[in-house]
């Protein structure tokens, strides 16, 4: 099951169970989604719940926040998250603070969902990483599924949970196809939001990973192997709240640590992650963190660049290997 | 200054629709859903006829005194010529009291300390919360501003929730974690003040959604309707014009409400909007504009209901355009030194509870000693309302934590693999959060 049929298998599915989930976006309906993610969700569910919006990022969103203050659960498609600032008044001014302003009375029982990240080729303004951006604000949850499993079982407990959630996909693993067990193939699959999920468990280096990058640490773990490496893949799956116990559970284990993200460096996830390490698990470490993230600029259109700009395997192999003091090959110059 | 459209008076481009004589502006879509979600059908109708003109264009303009004139003719058949019965007279008297003494306690407790923060007050406009809210139900949605005190007020929120609000109470309507420009109430449907201009449209404009989609989708028995109450200067903002256009497209049941006050702080209307009669942009939509003058809540009351039953009707919005004004500056930080003391006269004359008060003895619903007797009533409940407030505790340290999440997992898990929230000292401070 490829990424994309395990969300459009989710949003059926929770449409199905609870008529007051409605999908609305750009091109979601007849055009059946930018990315084909809502593909015949219209023909099944008809224009009242999927419904097609101008392109109003502003306006629609706010339409959702304040469908979900008045008893509905609204999944909100971003044709790419690069679009939701356009909207980051509603997300973070309407959506994530008003439970906590009206001291509970009104919840925000809402998704907002699409493709975040880099996607390949199309410049600086449509490849961007949002997990730290809406990671650091409070009343907001942040997922960010890998594996077809993810993209299930997380879209499912992000539309059933009570709170604002914010679902950051990536275009470039719609098409990517995994292994999937009966259990999340059942419609009452359901996974924990908080919770890390170790791909890999190994013994020497921790690296901590989320979304397309986990895939990337994991062909990463495989080289490292072949150098008598033992790295630990540790998939996020939530950004917020951020599995800290797992991740110092792991470091208290390797004693080394390697955050990877696509995102910019400064105030990133890494920095989190990091600080979370030092904070519980210094006297633990034998060596530096290190922080493998997209680089510290606009994302170039040039593709030699663009490639430079963001996380590469042998960069998380070059990094691991020096947090186990292993000798490494400078970075090749493109 | 705008006087230009300030005679105009009741200005309205699209017949308002009778009930007896329905003619819903989409009607060649009525066997397909209303929220063209899907346009499959429309391609259909209009290749079958390539020549049907756009039914925007063929609506003619009727001139407004041609249809209130039909509605005298029509009102004078009934019993009455009086646009209000006397207990209807005694409700609004009393509501745009409370609005005003309500304001005007505020303003004291704020120069004596007791509030802090940005504090807008209502002064003013009451024709227009008062003429609006009045009319709603309890299950119908207010939107607001950061000026929204009064608009609470006329909702039924008690004057003792706000004003403990205000003071930053854990007795406030919400716990003194919402504050002079968050106001919500679940209780009586108001679903915020909104700090931002234009923040509140959409939120309003999905209530409205909301409304349509349980009578639709959920089969539920719900005629609600929502008011979106904003200012001039929000019509320059995008978001209005966003939720324009899909709250006509999608006939959704609400009454866009502006006040108009002329200034948005101490940027003069005119001075920030190429058209300044902003009722002229609910045509532009596809739905009614409606200019009222804001400082007579009879008038206002009679366009409300017209606006708020063609809501419920399921006929669509409504953009009514209030002139009014307000008595105070922008807020209680503001010094309002742009307005031209010669305007602020002007109006001053043309109080609104003044105006209401004369209707009421020349028309003879009321005594004198009757309206004292709703002014002294008013003045114990606003007494009442700061002594509580002042009496009342500030939140406890422990709220401080509360209500980030509605389910406080979303705090995560602890070191010890719990999670935070199931810690019983977790709410006693922030460190380890």
């Amino acid at each position: 099951m490829n990424v994309r049929d395990a969300l459009n298998s989710a949003l059926d599915e929770e449409m199905s169970a609870d008529p007051k989930v409605f999908l609305m976006g750009e091109e979601v309906g007849e055009y059946q989604g930018a990315y084909k993610v809502s593909k015949g969700l219209l023909e099944k569910y008809g224009p009242e719940r999927v419904l097609d919006t101008p392109i109003t990022e502003a306006g629609f969103t706010g339409i959702g926040v304040g469908a979900a203050y008045y008893g509905l659960k609204p999944v909100v498609e971003f044709m790419t998250f690069n679009f939701s600032m356009q909207a980051i008044d509603h997300i973070i001014n309407s959506a994530a603070k008003s439970n906590y302003m009206s001291a509970g009375q009104i919840s925000v029982p809402i998704v907002f969902r699409g493709p975040n990240g880099a996607a390949a080729g199309v410049g600086a303004q449509h490849s961007q990483c949002y997990a730290a951006w809406y990671g650091s604000c409070p009343g907001l949850k942040v997922l960010s599924p890998y594996s077809s499993e993810d993209a299930r079982g997380l879209l499912k407990a992000a539309i059933r949970d009570p709170d604002p959630v914010i679902f950051l996909e990536n275009e470039l693993l719609y098409g990517e196809s995994f292994p999937v067990s009966a259990e999340a193939l059942d419609s009452s699959f359901c996974l924990p939001i908080g919770k890390a999920k170790i791909e890999r468990e190994g013994r020497d280096v921790t690296i901590t990973a989320f979304s397309k990058m986990v895939g990337l640490a994991l062909k990463a773990a495989d080289i490292l192997a072949k150098d008598g490496i033992s790295a630990e893949i540790i998939n996020l799956r939530s950004i917020r709240p951020l599995d800290t116990p797992t991740i110092n559970a792991s470091v208290r284990k390797t004693n080394r640590l390697v955050t990877v993200e696509e995102g910019f460096p400064q105030h990133g996830v890494g920095a989190e992650i990091c600080m979370a390490v030092v904070e519980e698990s210094f006297g633990y470490l034998d060596a530096p963190v290190e922080r493998i993230a997209g680089a510290d600029v606009p994302m170039p259109y040039a593709a030699n660049l663009e490639r430079m700009a963001v996380p590469q395997i042998e960069d998380i192999v070059r990094a691991a290997k020096r947090a186990c003091y292993r000798s490494t090959a400078m970075a090749a110059t493109a | 200054m705008a006087s230009s459209f300030l005679s105009s008076g009741i200005i309205q481009p699209l017949p308002l629709r009778s009930p007896d004589k329905p003619q819903p502006l989409f009607d060649h879509l009525k066997a397909t859903s209303t929220f063209l979600g899907s346009t499959s059908k429309i391609r259909s109708v209009s290749l079958s006829k390539p020549n049907l003109p756009n039914p925007h264009r063929r609506s003619t303009v009727v001139a407004v005194s041609d249809v209130l004139k039909e509605k005298k003719t029509k009102s004078a058949a009934s019993s009455s010529h009086l646009l209000i019965t006397r207990e209807e007279g005694l409700e609004l008297y009393e509501d745009m009291v409370l609005g005003r003494a309500f304001e005007d306690m505020c303003a004291q407790m704020y120069y004596r300390g007791k509030m802090f923060g940005f504090v807008h007050l209502y002064n003013g406009q009451e024709a227009v919360s008062t003429g609006f809210i009045k009319l709603l139900k309890k299950e119908d949605c207010v939107v607001s501003t950061y000026r929204d005190h009064v608009h609470a007020l006329s909702k039924g929120v008690p004057a003792r929730a706000v004003m403990s609000e205000l003071f930053g109470k854990a007795t406030g309507c919400c716990r003194g974690q919402g504050g002079s420009m968050h106001m919500f109430s679940k209780e009586h449907n108001v679903l915020g003040g909104f700090a931002f201009i234009g923040e509140g449209i959409p939120v309003a404009t999905g209530a409205a959604f909301t409304s349509k989609y349980k009578r639709e989708v959920l089969k539920e028995d719900c005629d609600e309707v929502t008011l979106a109450f904003f200012g001039d200067g929000t019509c320059n903002n995008g978001q209005f014009f966003e939720c324009l256009n899909m709250a006509a497209l999608w006939k959704l049941p609400i009454v866009f409400v502006v006040e108009n006050n002329l200034w948005a702080i101490g940027m003069s209307h005119l001075r920030a909007t190429s058209d300044p009669e902003i009722w002229k942009k609910g045509p532009a939509f596809g739905m009614p504009g409606v200019h009222v003058d804001g400082m007579d809540v009879l008038k206002v009351r009679e366009v409300a209901k017209e606006a708020i039953q063609r809501a419920r009707r399921g006929e669509g919005p409504t953009l009514v355009e209030c002139e009014t004004y307000r008595f105070r500056g922008h807020s209680l930080a503001d010094p309002d030194e742009l307005r031209d003391p010669a305007e602020k006269a002007h109006y001053a004359a043309r109080d609104p509870i003044t105006a209401l008060k004369k209707y009421i003895f020349d028309n003879k619903l009321a005594s004198e000693a009757e309206l004292k007797a709703i002014e002294k009533k008013i003045d114990e409940v606003v007494e009442e309302s700061v002594e509580f407030a002042d009496a009342s505790p500030p939140p406890p340290r422990s709220q401080l934590l509360e209500n980030v999440f509605a389910d406080p997992k979303g705090f995560g898990i602890g070191p010890d693999g719990s999670y935070r929230c199931e810690d019983p000292k977790f709410t006693e401070g922030t460190a380890h959060v």
